[in-house]
């Protein structure tokens, strides 16, 4: 299903696949209109096999609307739906985090909230939708708040939001793999998505993280 | 479970002291440790390199052997509390030999997602012993992008048991 335009948007193949619920499980046994029907093992697999594998954008987009669709039907409210978002970007997070690390042969964990940010920001960001996160900051109000900022976030690209839902944001869904990418770093913390329009970007989605104090106390200690 | 398995094993045979102290057993003690310490995977195995070796030794009765295996979960248990006093003073993955009891050294690796892998091992390279905790890590991996892998759950496959202990085979 591969998009005709030429400027097809690139997502990891890794993602898609993690972030399915449910999927239906396919005959191991090779059928013979399949001529070359994969068996092998998952543990056979090299993990370095899809790296820099291209997903299109409307098999994501479409992937994506059906998962709000049918998160939609099993809601009642706003915030639920947010959470509902978050939990499967959760999912995802998890296993983008060792494959990531494990991607980028330096294997070195990080254990400074700054370097994990970096982290995210570039390898991450890179990894999921083939460009880095456009800027990061850090909040001068609050000494325990980031925030990533994505001017063009692919998952929300193709999604109109109603009036009476306008508060939805889409990026509920990213800001959970934030999340679990903090949160398995040992890096707790509560992250929203929050949009944010600028001149020329109206789609602009700000991922705000907020992180707990137990953070804060030993990024003191370690000082 | 486990104070009660290690109060039974101290009022009996004395660890360490007497002749059972010397006839270590070649086996090596292996479990993946989740994110709330809870155990994800185990085994147990002999490496072939010190058994032959120690073949004029008085082998030890499959008996005692019995009552040393739950030591080990305890043993690797404990050495847990290193692993987190280390946790934030390095930025590599492989710690080294964090422990040390009776003989038996206790090598760790700290993956990204905070998963622990400990080995309870004599004497051998850390070279082997890396190399080992990189193919398991790998392995790991690979059975967290199934999306039907819960994290942080037993891991009851087959191929993934078959697996490591081929790479323990050839590593250790």
């Amino acid at each position: 299903m591969s998009s005709s335009a030429s400027a097809t948007s690139r997502l990891s193949v890794m993602s898609m696949a993690a972030s399915l619920p449910s999927v239906g499980g396919y005959s191991s046994a090779p059928s013979s209109i399949y001529a070359k029907r994969n068996t092998t093992n998952i543990l056979e697999r090299h993990l370095n096999k899809t790296r820099g594998a291209e997903v299109s954008v409307n098999a994501f987009a479409f992937l994506f609307s059906e998962m709000l669709q049918y998160t939609q039907k099993r809601v009642n409210g706003i915030q639920d739906l947010e959470r509902k978002l978050n939990e499967l970007g959760y999912r995802v997070g998890i296993r983008a985090l060792d494959l990531l690390v494990w991607r980028e042969k330096n294997s070195k964990r990080e254990t400074r909230v700054l370097g994990m940010l970096y982290f995210i920001h570039t390898t991450v960001w890179k990894a999921m939708f083939g460009k880095q996160a456009d800027s990061l900051e850090k909040s001068t109000e609050n000494e325990d708040e980031y925030m990533i900022s994505d001017n063009d976030p692919m998952v929300s690209k193709f999604i109109s939001i109603p009036k009476d839902v306008s508060q939805l944001n889409c990026g509920a869904f990213m800001a959970g793999i934030v999340e679990a990418i903090m949160d398995g770093c040992q890096f707790p913390s509560r992250v929203t998505a929050h949009t944010v329009p600028i001149d020329g970007f109206p789609l602009r989605t700000t991922i705000l993280i907020k992180l707990d104090r137990e953070v804060l106390e030993r990024e003191e200690q370690l000082k | 479970m486990n104070a009660t398995h290690s109060s039974s094993s101290s009022g009996g045979s004395g660890i360490g002291s007497g002749p059972l102290g010397q006839g270590n057993s070649p086996t090596c003690y292996f479990v993946i440790i989740g994110t709330k310490d809870n155990p994800i995977y185990e085994a147990e195995f002999v490496s072939v390199n010190t058994a032959r070796s120690s073949s004029g030794g008085a082998t030890i009765p499959e008996a005692k052997k019995e009552e040393f295996r739950h030591l080990n979960q305890f043993i690797a248990h404990s050495a847990l509390d290193m692993v987190e006093d280390l946790q934030w003073s390095t930025n590599q993955m492989y710690l080294k030999a964090i422990d040390k009891f009776n003989e038996r050294f206790i090598s760790a690796y700290l993956t990204a997602g905070n998963i622990k892998l400990l080995l309870l091992h004599d004497a051998k390279s850390d070279d082997a012993i890396r190399n080992f905790f990189n193919d398991c890590y790998e392995l790991y991996i690979k059975t967290l992008l199934n999306p039907f892998y819960e994290p942080n759950s037993i891991i009851s496959s087959s191929a993934f048991d078959t697996k490591v202990r081929a790479s323990a085979k050839r590593y250790l």
